[in-house]
Parts: structure tokens; C-alpha cells; sequence
């Protein structure tokens, strides 16, 4: 297996004061998909904004298939091309329908044809089972809808990588299982994927592996199968305690 | 002129649409008043109808005042029409550097509106006719107009700056993700949705702007004001002259108030405009 993000010594502070993260070390393996889980304030939304530098890092590194991503130098707009992201709060544009949503950035960043987008966006739309919903308007989608047709609108740019940040935290139960349904076909489609999210279910049917962070820091990180059943360490457990 | 455009309180978690209220309580007709006696329509049909019937009840002087009158409706309205085109350019640049993270630009906006905001109209309008006079060499009109957009461009700025950020942080998020350059995202994602929200409020700019020129009649434009205080001197008709003229006013800035309020109204109720 190779490589595919790298990040070495991942130190951010907030305001001076909140350390957000204190030297994280963690790589992710191509197709592999990695579940971050822990406390609120533990440092994982942080974590995962590092990696296409929506957060920047007060001190160390973090490459993307080789490419450094917290190199000041470094294109960050072609790094953002190539990965994928997805938002608890889903931050579809409300002033374009769907099929605009899906299809702005491919054609405004990538210079593709409005054709050849909008024949993408379709095909995304019916991966993600909302072919009836392409010229809706994101105001007149449930939650579930709108995190799909945000998935739809992040894998229209065909990344590498998918980030996603707590995606179902702002659902409705009954929606849930819709999201995670089309997260779990991505995953098993072999699309690199980095997750926080405590959705056990779907690290148990998805993730290859699970990082449990805490006040900034990787505590311990183990396959679903074990990190459920016996987890190392005493943080961990009463974690798991609180969220099993 | 118009204070602030303080932002109406946002909650993440709703996700209806952002609207600034002005606190411009004057300009805008409450949907509460309703009915045929609201103050709105006592005041707007009032002065229309003393508009009508003035002249017809008495023809000399008022309606030798409302003939003479027109030409300085058209300066009003040039006057008001250009200087608001400008200030909204200038008050988007200005809005946009209020934002921006380049400090030098960011600085250099808001040294601008502070500044301008500072100093009072007349004694602006005063600066760029009389004190830059030598200097500028610009005619009674294109002063009034320069003068007038750079200062409400000033005001236009801060709506501009208040809508954009108005806006949640996660569309610009989402945009950058997508690999868009904060300029492709300002651009396509953020003021499409700044100018839905500050429409409002830039129509409240433009009622202040239409009663803030007549001060442009001391810098010989003969704008409406103007054009009243020549008939009165010429006739002495003072009380007569200044009356046609603060009622013309009245209704212009009452029928454009009840716009902007129908238009704020439209905003809330359809949340889109597509």
C-alpha cells in the first residue's frame, strides 16, 4: 500500500491559548478509510481542515501524495482540486439550484464544458439517488438531501481524497442512514476517505481504521474490530463508554 | 442621512435567510400600520392631494411654481441617479477592502469611510466646489455629483462589508474546498448572496441620497431646491414656494419608501430571488 496523505508533527493554537492540536503524526493509505473519532475540543475537526489548509498549521507538516500542503509556496488551489470535502453544515450555495451547485466549480476551476459538467452532475446525482431533484432548490431539501447533493457537488471535481467533518451531526435521525449509505458505497468503491464522525455503524462497516483523539493528541488507533471490543487504553473506554 | 446597518442576529442553526433591518424607523412604513388611515397613506395622498388641489384653488402662485419647477426635478433626480451609480461602485471596492486580508488595503477602506463619515456633507460638498475649486475646476453638477459619491460611497462600503459578512463562513469554506480562489468565490458565491440582503438597506441610501441633494443647490446646481428658492425670490412668495417644494419631496421620498418596503417584503417571503 502507498501513502497517500502524510502528516508529521501537526501543532495548531487558537487564540494563543487553545491547543487545538499538539503533534499529531498520522498517514493515511490509498483507498484507505480512516474514522477519527473523540471528545468535543479534542482537536479532530481541526485535524481534518489541515489537511486542505482551511485551517494552517502553527508548526508542522503534511504532504498529499507528495505534495506538501502547508508549504507556504505550495499550490493549494490545485491540492483542493484533488480533495474532496463535506461539511456538518452541508454549505450548499442557496442562491443556485442543485444541478448548478454540482456543476459551478467543474466548470468555473477545472474549465470543463457546461455539457460535459452538467452530464457529470446527473451521473452524480443518480449515485447519490436524487435524479429527481436536479433543478430543486437547496432550501427545498431535507438535511439528508442537501449533505447527498454535497457529496454529489464535492465528487464532481473526481478527488482523491474525501474529507468529511461530522456529516450527519446536523440530521435528523431518519436521515442519517441516507448519507451513510452513500458514504459506505464510496468507501467500498475504494475512494480514500478521512471521517470524523462518531457513526459506529459506520465504522464498522466502512473504516479500516479508528483514530481516537483527545485533547489534541492521537491516543489510540486500531481496526473497528478490535478498538470496539478491546480498546488499549483507559481514556478510550470511557469514551466509548459514553457514546456506545 | 442613514446611521448603521446594524445586522439582525443570525442563529447558525437556522438556515432562513439573513436580512439587515436599518434602523432608519422614518423611511420604511411598518406592515403593522395598516389599513386606509396609516400614516403612510395619510401623508403620501395627503401631499399629492394638496399638490392638486393648491394649484387648482388658487392657479397664481402655485401653479406658475409648479410649472417652474420640472427643470429642477430633472437635476434632482441626475444628480441623485449618478451619485448613488457611484457610490455603489465605489462603496463595493471600498466593502471588498473592508474585508480583505491584505492589511495595506483593509487599512487604506477603512481610513476611507472613517474619514468621510466623519465630516458632514455640506462641509464636504463646501471641500471639493470652494476649497479644491482651483484645483478640481469641475462646474456646479460634476462637483455636487463627485462629492456625493465619494461620501455615500463611504456609507455604501459599510452595507457592503455588513451584507458580505452577513454571509456564513462555510459558503466561503465550501467554495475554497471546491478549489475556487477567494476573488472566483467573492465573485460567484458571495456577493450574489450579499446583494439579495443589502438591497434594503442600499434603497433606504437612496431616499437619504435624494433628500441629502438638495444641499447640492448652494453649488449653484439648480436642482429642485434650487429652482424653488429662485421663484420665491423673484415673486416673494416664500411660504407659497418653500410649501410645493417640501411637499414634491415628500412624495417622491414617501413613494420610494413604500418601494423599498415592498421590496424587503418580497425578500422575506420569496427567500429567493432567481
Amino acid at each position: 500500500m502507498e501513502t497517500y496523505i502524510e502528516i508529521k508533527g501537526a501543532v495548531k493554537t487558537f487564540n494563543g491559548t487553545i491547543q487545538a492540536l499538539r503533534g499529531v503524526d498520522l498517514s493515511v493509505e490509498k483507498g484507505e478509510v480512516v474514522l477519527i473519532i473523540g471528545p468535543s475540543g479534542s482537536g479532530k475537526s481541526t485535524l481534518l481542515r489541515s489537511v486542505n489548509r482551511l485551517e494552517r498549521l502553527d508548526s508542522g507538516s503534511i504532504l498529499i501524495d507528495g505534495e506538501s500542503v502547508t508549504d507556504e509556496k505550495a499550490d493549494i488551489r490545485h491540492i483542493r482540486e484533488e480533495v474532496g470535502m463535506v461539511f456538518q453544515s452541508f454549505n450548499l450555495f442557496p442562491h443556485l439550484n442543485v444541478i448548478d451547485n454540482i456543476t459551478l466549480s467543474p466548470t468555473v476551476v477545472l474549465k470543463k464544458g457546461k455539457e460535459e459538467a452538467v452530464a457529470l452532475g446527473r451521473k452524480l446525482l443518480a449515485k447519490v439517488g436524487l435524479s429527481d431533484k436536479e433543478i430543486a432548490w437547496p432550501e427545498q431539501l431535507s438535511g439528508g438531501q442537501q449533505q447527498r447533493v454535497a457529496i454529489a457537488r464535492a465528487l464532481a471535481m473526481n478527488p482523491k481524497v474525501m474529507l468529511f467533518d461530522e456529516p450527519t451531526s446536523a440530521l435528523d435521525p431518519e436521515m442519517i442512514k441516507e448519507v451513510l449509505d452513500v458514504m459506505t458505497d464510496l468507501a467500498r468503491e475504494g475512494m480514500t476517505m478521512l471521517v470524523v464522525s462518531h457513526e459506529m455503524g459506520f465504522a464498522r462497516a466502512a473504516a479500516h481504521r479508528i483514530i481516537f483523539m483527545d485533547a489534541g493528541q492521537i491516543v489510540e488507533e486500531a481496526p473497528p474490530e478490535t478498538f470496539f471490543t478491546s480498546p488499549r487504553e483507559e481514556r478510550t473506554r470511557r469514551f466509548l463508554e459514553h457514546i456506545l | 442621512m442613514t446611521k448603521g446597518s446594524p445586522l439582525s442576529g443570525r442563529d447558525p442553526k437556522n438556515s432562513e435567510r439573513t436580512t439587515i433591518n436599518v434602523t432608519d424607523g422614518t423611511l420604511i412604513p411598518s406592515k403593522d400600520e395598516g389599513g386606509l388611515l396609516s400614516a403612510w397613506n395619510i401623508s403620501f395622498f395627503g401631499a399629492v392631494g394638496l399638490l392638486v388641489a393648491l394649484p387648482l384653488i388658487s392657479p397664481n402662485p402655485y401653479l406658475r411654481i409648479l410649472s417652474f419647477v420640472p427643470d429642477g426635478l430633472i437635476a434632482t433626480f441626475s444628480v441623485t441617479l449618478s451619485s448613488i451609480f457611484f457610490a455603489l461602485i465605489i462603496g463595493l471596492f471600498a466593502g471588498l477592502g473592508r474585508v480583505s486580508q491584505n492589511k495595506a488595503i483593509n487599512r487604506l477602506s477603512t481610513i476611507y469611510v472613517e474619514i468621510i463619515r466623519g465630516i458632514p456633507l455640506l462641509v464636504q460638498l463646501f471641500y471639493i466646489y470652494y476649497a479644491l475649486g482651483p484645483l478640481l475646476r469641475l462646474q456646479g453638477p460634476p462637483a455636487a455629483i463627485l462629492a456625493m459619491s465619494i461620501c455615500y460611497g463611504a456609507y455604501m462600503a459599510e452595507i457592503f462589508r455588513a451584507g458580505i459578512q452577513a454571509i456564513p463562513r462555510g459558503q466561503m469554506e465550501a467554495a475554497l474546498a471546491l478549489g475556487m480562489s477567494r476573488a472566483t468565490a467573492m465573485r460567484r458565491i458571495i456577493i450574489p448572496q450579499t446583494v439579495r440582503i443589502i438591497l434594503p438597506p442600499i434603497g433606504n441610501e437612496f431616499i437619504a441620497l435624494l433628500k441629502d441633494s438638495s444641499l447640492v443647490s448652494i453649488l449653484a446646481v439648480s436642482d429642485l431646491l434650487r429652482r424653488g428658492r429662485e421663484y420665491a425670490s423673484t415673486s416673494f412668495r416664500y411660504f407659497e414656494s418653500y410649501t410645493v417644494i417640501a411637499l414634491i419631496y415628500l412624495v417622491m421620498t414617501l413613494f420610494f419608501s413604500r418601494l423599498v418596503a415592498m421590496m424587503e417584503e418580497k425578500l422575506r417571503h420569496r427567500g429567493n430571488v432567481h
